[in-house]
C-alpha cells in the first residue's frame, strides 16, 4: 500500500515537472516578442535575432561550459533545476546536450547530430558544440567544415580576441590559420602536492623549497627516492605524467593528409619512465589510469600520494570533491616540466539559426576580460585573458585559494602559460593517447612485455582509425 | 532407509552450501544497498557494514541530474517492455496456434524454419539492421525496439509444446460447430487456455527486454529516449561522475530494484514457470 | 487421429496467423542478415566526420579478419564461457539433487529457490557495473578482505588475467546457476519414483542412484543445458565489456568475439563488422544444426525444456 503510494506520488512529481517544462516553452516564446523590443543594452542582439531560432543547443561532456554561461552571461534569465534548460531573457531557451567524453560517446552523439545538421529542423540544429585540444583537429578541419570560422560569425579574432593567449588561438585554427573556435580557459598545469607529507618528509610545505626539489625530472627522481623511504608514493599513477611528456612531442601522431601513426620519441621516453618509476615503487601500483575509482581514493586523506600534476581545472574539478579533510592541506609548485592539459573550444556550428546570439555567448564568456576574471574568481579557472591574468598574479589578496591554504594558485600558473608551446595537433589525438595508454598499461603491470604491448597498440588503433596504414615507432 | 546418520549429515552439508550461495546471491544487493545510503566521503573512507544517512540525499541528487535522466530511462523501459512483452506473446501464441491447429502446404517448412532461427543470435544482424532501422526512419525511437519483439522464435516454441499438451483440438472443431471465427476461436477460447504459458512468457520477455543493452545502445541517441541499462553503462563510462560514488550506487539500486520488487510479489508464478510443462509426463 | 479434426477449407487461416510473424522476421531480421553479408565484401567506414567507401574488396576483409586476433578472441570467449559453464553445471546438478531427495528435509525450500534466482534477473550492465566497484583495488571487497585478515595488501583483482577472468566466469556462474537448478529439478521430479523404489530395493545408495540412475535419465536435458549456454557463450558481451570498459583488458584476455564486432561497430566500420558477423552466423548456424537434430530427436521431456532454456538465453 505504502509502495503503491511512493509511486504514485513519484509519477505524479514527474508529470509535473514535465508539464512545467512545457510551460516554460510557452511563456518563453510569449516573452520574446516584448523583450526583444525592449533590448538595448547589448549592442548587435537587438531586432534581427527575433527572426532567429528560440533553441540553441549546445553539445558538450560536462556541465562546465553551462556553468559558466549562466554564471556571466548577462543575458541569463534562470536554469532548471535538473541543469538541461536555460532560459535566456528574450526567451530563447540554451538546451544543454551532455555526453559523456569516454569511451568516444560525446563525439559519436555529436557526429550524429552534425551529419544530419542539414536535414535538422530548426530547432534541433547544433548550434554550439564543444571540443578538447584532444581532438578540437577534427572539428576544425577546414574540409569537414562543422566548425564556423569566428570571422563569419563576425567576430575578429586580431582585435576581438586581442587577449588571449596564442596558443589558444593557434590550437583553435585549421590548417590554413583560420580561427574555427574559442576557449574561455587556458590551461597550464602544476604541481599539487599534499602539505602535510611535504612536512613529514621535507620539513616544511613552502612552495618555493617544495618547488626546487621538483624543478626537474631529475632533481624529482631524487625526491622520490626521499618520499619512498617515507613510505609514500610520488604520483599515483603512470597515466599522471603522461601529459607532461605527450605534450612536447616534436611531430603530430599522423601528419596532416597522411595515415601514417608517428609515435614520437617523447612518448617512449614516457613509458620508460613508467616503467622504470612504478618498479621502483614511486608510483601507487594499483591505481591504474585515471578517472576511476582507485584514482579517485588516491586523492583522499587516506592516500599515500605526494602529488598530483593538474592545471586549474583539476584543482577544482577533481581533486577538490575527492579531498575528505579539512581545506588547506594542499598547495601548488611550479611542475618539473610546463604542460598544457586539456582546454575547451566553444565552435559556433556550421548551420546554426541562432548566429547573433551564439557570437554574443562566444564574445561573452571567452573575449569579456571582467567575465573571465569572475571565472577566474569563482572557479578557479586559469581564463584566456593575458592582461587579466597577470594582474591576477598579483593579486593575492582576490585570488587566495581558501582550499590551497591561503595560496595564490595564479602567481605558478600566469609564468607556465606564457612558455606553453602547444605540441603539434592532429585529428587522431585522442585515439592515440587514449590507446597508448591503454595498451603500455599491461606493459607497467608486467602482464605482457614491451613489443606486445606495441602490437596491442597497433591492432587498437586499426581498429579505432581502419584507415591506419602504417605505425612508426621511434628509436 | 539404510542408515539415517548419512542422510542427517547430507541434510547439514546441503543446508550449509546453500545458504553459502544465497549469501553469494544477497551478498552484492546488500553492499549496494548500504552504499547507496553513503555520502561520497563516506565511501572514500573505505567500506563499512552499516548504512549511512544520506539515502534520501543520493535518491534527490539522482531525482535532479538531468543529464542522466533515470526516472525518464525507467518510463522509456517501462514501455518497451510492456510493449515487447505484450505483443511479443501474443503474437507468438497467434503463430503457435496457425501452425498446431491447422494444415497447410507449407506448414511443415515454416515450422522447420523458426527451429532453425531459434538459435541464431541477434547481434549477427545488429549492423544491417542498424541501417534498416535508420532508413526507415525509425533511428532513435523506441519502435524498433518493440516490434521486431513479434517473432520471437523460443517464446514461439514454448507456446507451442504447451498448446501440444493443452488444447485438445475437439474445442476447436465445437468452436467452429457453433459458428465462432477462427480469430474469435483464437481469442476467447484459445487464449484463456494459454493463460499460465502467456504468464509466464510475459514476464521473462519482460524482464529479457528491461535487461537488454545491445539493440538499444545502438539504435537510442537521444537522452531523453534512453533506457535504463544504457544510462547505466554511459555511467560507467562517465568520468565526472566518479565524483559521487554514492549516486552511482544509489542509480544502480533504482535501476534494480523495480525487478526485484516485481520477482517478489511474483516469484511463485516464475519459480513454477521455469518448470511448466516438464513436470508433467 | 489428428486428420479428422482438420478441414482443408481452413487452411488459409494458417498462414494469416503466422503471417505476422514472418513478415516481421524477414523485415527485422532477414533483410538485415542480408544487408550485413553484402557490405562484408566492401571496404566502408566512417572516419571522423568523413565517409569511406563503400568500395567493393571481395573476400579481404574475411581474409584480414583471419589474420587478426580473432581466433584468440574465440579463445577467450570459449575460456570465459567454461569457467561459468562447469561450476554452474555441477552445483546445478548438485542443487537439484538435493531439493529433490525428500529425505534430505531441506527446510525453507522456496526461499531458497527464489533466492538462487535472483541474479538471473538482474540486467547483465548493472550487475557487471556493481562488480567493477565492488572488486576495484580500493574497493568493499578489498576493504573487507584486509579488515579480517585474508589479504594483507588489496588484491588487484582486475589486474590480473587470472583475476578478470574468474570474476567474469564467476558472474555468469552467479547469474545462470538458478536458473539451471530449476529446470534440472524439473527433469528429475519427471523421472518416474518406481525406478526410485526398485533401486532402493536394490540396495543403491545416494551417490550410486544419482549417477547410475539420475544422471542418464536426464542426459537429453543436460545436453539442452549445454548447447543453449554455448550459445548464450557465444554471445556473451554485457559482463565483459562493462567490467573492462569494452578493452578487454588485460592485453586483450577477456575480450569476446562480441565486443570485437561491437568495436567495428562503434568506428562504423561496416565491411569488417560485416565479416565478422558473417563468421558468428555460420558459427551460430553449425550449432543450430546440433539443436535441430536435438529437438527433433527422440526424447519429448528433452524437447520442452530446451524451448524453456533457449527462451531464457535468447
Amino acid at each position: 500500500m505504502k509502495k503503491k503510494y511512493i509511486s504514485m506520488v513519484l509519477m505524479a512529481a514527474l508529470t509535473a515537472s514535465t508539464l512545467a517544462g512545457c510551460g516554460n516553452d510557452g511563456s518563453g516564446a510569449g516573452g520574446k516578442k516584448t523583450s526583444s523590443t525592449q533590448k538595448d543594452s547589448s549592442e548587435n542582439s537587438g531586432g534581427d535575432n527575433a527572426s532567429e531560432g528560440k533553441v540553441i543547443n549546445v553539445y558538450s561532456w560536462n556541465d562546465e561550459f553551462m556553468r559558466r554561461v549562466t554564471a556571466v552571461y548577462p543575458e541569463v534569465k534562470e536554469t532548471s533545476s535538473d541543469g538541461t534548460v536555460t532560459t535566456l531573457k528574450d526567451g530563447t531557451e540554451i538546451h544543454w546536450i551532455i555526453n559523456p567524453n569516454q569511451d568516444g560517446v560525446y563525439q559519436q552523439k555529436l557526429d550524429e547530430a552534425l551529419l544530419n545538421q542539414a536535414s535538422a529542423a530548426a530547432d534541433d540544429k547544433v548550434d554550439i558544440f564543444l571540443s578538447e585540444t584532444d581532438y578540437v583537429y577534427k572539428y576544425t578541419d577546414a574540409e569537414a567544415d562543422v566548425a564556423m570560422p569566428l570571422t563569419d560569425l563576425g567576430i575578429n579574432p586580431d582585435t576581438d580576441l586581442a587577449d588571449q593567449y596564442d596558443f589558444t588561438k593557434v590550437t583553435a585554427s585549421d590548417v590554413n590559420g583560420v580561427q574555427r573556435g574559442s576557449t574561455w580557459q587556458c590551461c597550464p598545469g602544476l604541481l599539487v602536492y599534499r602539505r602535510d607529507i611535504a612536512k613529514d618528509v621535507f620539513g616544511t610545505d613552502d612552495p618555493v623549497k617544495i618547488g626546487e626539489k621538483v624543478k626537474d625530472w631529475d632533481t624529482l627522481k631524487a625526491t622520490a627516492e626521499e618520499l619512498k623511504a617515507k613510505g609514500y608514493y610520488t604520483f599515483s599513477s603512470y597515466a599522471d605524467t603522461f601529459r607532461l611528456y605527450g605534450n612536447s612531442i616534436s611531430q603530430p601522431w599522423v601528419k596532416p593528409g597522411e595515415t601514417v601513426i608517428n609515435v614520437d620519441q617523447k612518448i617512449m621516453d614516457w613509458i620508460t619512465t613508467s616503467k622504470e618509476w612504478l618498479d621502483a615503487g614511486y608510483l601507487n601500483k594499483t591505481v591504474k589510469g585515471q578517472w576511476n575509482d582507485d584514482w579517485n581514493k588516491a586523492m583522499g586523506s587516506k592516500s599515500k600520494v605526494f602529488a598530483f600534476l593538474f592545471p586549474a581545472w583539476g584543482i577544482d574539478f577533481t581533486l577538490k570533491p575527492n579531498w575528505d579533510g579539512k581545506d588547506g592541506a594542499w598547495a601548488v609548485t611550479n611542475p618539473p616540466q610546463e604542460y598544457n592539459w586539456g582546454g575547451s573550444y566553444v565552435h559556433a556550428c556550421t548551420g546554426t539559426d541562432n548566429p547573433t546570439l551564439v557570437k554574443d555567448i562566444i564574445l561573452s564568456v571567452t573575449g569579456n576580460k571582467d567575465n573571465l576574471l569572475k571565472i577566474s574568481k569563482d572557479y578557479l579557472d586559469f581564463t584566456n585573458t593575458k592582461s587579466g591574468m597577470q594582474e591576477a598574479a598579483k593579486d593575492n589578496k582576490t585570488y587566495a585559494s581558501e582550499f590551497l591554504g591561503g595560496q595564490n594558485s595564479f602567481e605558478y600558473f600566469t609564468p607556465v602559460a606564457e612558455n606553453i608551446e602547444i605540441a603539434p595537433l592532429s585529428a587522431y589525438d585522442q585515439g592515440c593517447v587514449e590507446l597508448i595508454q591503454n595498451a603500455f598499461s599491461d606493459y607497467f603491470q608486467g602482464q605482457v612485455d614491451f613489443d606486445k604491448a606495441k602490437s596491442n597498440f597497433e591492432t587498437a588503433i586499426k581498429e579505432r582509425y581502419p584507415e591506419t596504414t602504417e605505425i612508426k615507432w621511434a628509436q | 532407509m539404510k542408515s539415517k546418520k548419512p542422510d542427517r549429515l547430507r541434510s547439514v552439508i546441503a543446508h550449509v552450501v546453500l545458504v553459502i550461495l544465497s549469501f553469494m546471491c544477497l551478498f552484492f544487493f546488500y553492499i549496494l544497498i548500504v552504499n547507496a545510503t553513503r555520502s561520497h566521503s563516506d565511501l572514500q573512507k573505505g567500506f563499512s557494514a552499516l548504512p549511512g544517512g544520506h539515502l534520501l540525499k543520493n535518491f534527490m541528487s539522482v531525482a535532479n541530474d538531468g543529464t542522466f535522466p533515470m526516472f525518464k530511462g525507467i518510463l522509456n523501459s517501462l514501455i518497451v517492455s510492456g510493449c515487447s512483452a505484450a505483443i511479443c506473446t501474443y503474437f507468438s501464441a497467434l503463430t503457435a496456434y496457425g501452425l498446431y491447429a491447422y494444415d497447410f502446404k507449407l506448414k511443415k517448412v515454416a515450422f522447420t524454419f523458426i527451429m532453425a532461427i531459434l538459435v541464431m543470435p541477434t547481434q549477427v544482424t545488429a549492423m544491417g539492421f542498424l541501417r534498416l532501422v535508420t532508413n526507415m526512419g525509425m533511428y532513435d525511437s523506441l519502435l524498433p525496439l518493440i516490434i521486431p519483439s513479434i517473432a520471437s522464435p523460443s517464446v514461439f516454441y514454448f507456446m507451442y509444446s504447451y498448446l501440444q499438451s493443452s488444447l485438445p483440438l475437439s474445442l476447436v472443431e465445437a468452436a467452429r460447430i457453433d459458428g465462432c471465427g477462427e480469430f474469435r476461436t483464437f481469442n476467447r477460447i484459445v487464449l484463456p487456455i494459454m493463460k499460465p504459458a502467456i504468464a509466464v512468457q510475459a514476464i521473462f520477455s519482460f524482464v529479457g527486454s528491461w535487461n537488454n543493452y545491445f539493440v538499444p545502445a545502438l539504435v537510442i541517441q537521444s537522452k531523453d529516449k534512453m533506457t535504463v541499462p544504457i544510462l547505466i553503462a554511459t555511467l560507467r563510462g562517465a568520468d565526472y561522475m566518479n565524483f559521487d560514488m554514492g549516486k552511482i550506487y544509489m542509480m544502480i539500486m533504482i535501476a534494480i530494484v523495480p525487478i526485484i520488487l516485481v520477482y517478489l510479489f511474483l516469484s511463485k508464478y516464475i519459480i513454477a514457470g521455469i518448470t511448466l510443462g516438464g513436470v508433467k509426463e | 487421429m489428428k486428420r479428422r479434426h482438420k478441414s482443408v477449407s481452413y487452411s488459409k487461416w494458417g498462414y494469416i496467423f503466422i503471417l505476422p510473424f514472418f513478415v516481421s522476421f524477414f523485415i527485422f531480421s532477414f533483410i538485415p542478415l542480408a544487408d550485413t553479408i553484402r557490405y562484408s565484401f566492401f571496404e566502408y567506414y566512417r572516419s571522423g566526420i568523413k565517409e569511406v567507401g563503400p568500395n567493393f574488396v571481395g573476400m579481404e576483409n574475411y581474409s584480414s579478419l583471419m589474420a587478426s586476433d580473432m581466433l584468440k578472441y574465440a579463445g577467450n570467449t570459449f575460456i570465459l564461457w567454461i569457467i561459468g559453464f562447469i561450476p554452474q553445471i555441477v552445483i546445478a546438478l548438485l542443487l537439484a539433487a538435493w531439493f529433490v531427495d525428500i529425505r534430505l528435509k531441506i527446510h525453507a525450500q522456496q526461499f531458497f529457490k527464489v533466492v538462487i534466482y535472483l541474479p538471473n534477473l538482474i540486467m547483465a550492465s548493472a550487475f557487471a557495473m556493481l562488480f567493477f566497484t565492488l572488486f576495484s583495488t580500493n574497493g568493499p571487497v578489498n576493504s573487507i578482505l584486509m579488515s579480517i585478515g585474508i589479504a594483507k595488501e588489496p588484491i588487484d583483482f582486475m589486474g590480473s588475467i587470472f583475476g578478470t577472468r574468474s570474476l567474469v566466469g564467476f558472474m555468469n556462474f552467479l547469474m545462470w546457476f538458478g536458473n539451471t537448478t530449476i529446470m534440472l529439478m524439473a527433469a528429475i521430479m519427471g523421472i518416474s519414483t518406481d525406478i526410485f523404489e526398485a533401486s532402493e530395493i536394490d540396495g543403491c545408495n545416494s551417490i550410486q542412484r544419482f549417477f547410475k540412475i539420475t544422471l542418464p535419465l536426464i542426459r537429453p536435458i543436460l545436453a539442452y543445458t549445454l548447447i543453449n549456454s554455448i550459445i548464450g557463450g557465444l554471445q556473451m558481451f554485457d559482463v565483459p565489456q562493462i567490467l573492462t570498459n569494452g578493452q578487454g583488458s588485460p592485453d586483450r584476455t577477456s575480450m569476446t568475439l562480441i565486443m570485437f564486432l561491437n568495436s567495428h561497430l562503434k568506428s562504423r566500420n561496416y565491411g569488417m563488422a560485416g565479416a565478422l558477423s558473417v563468421y558468428l552466423f555460420i558459427v551460430s548456424a553449425i550449432l543450430c544444426f546440433f539443436v535441430y537434430r536435438m529437438t527433433n530427436n527422440n526424447d519429448p521431456d528433452g524437447s520442452k525444456a530446451a524451448a524453456r532454456k533457449a527462451k531464457r538465453r535468447g
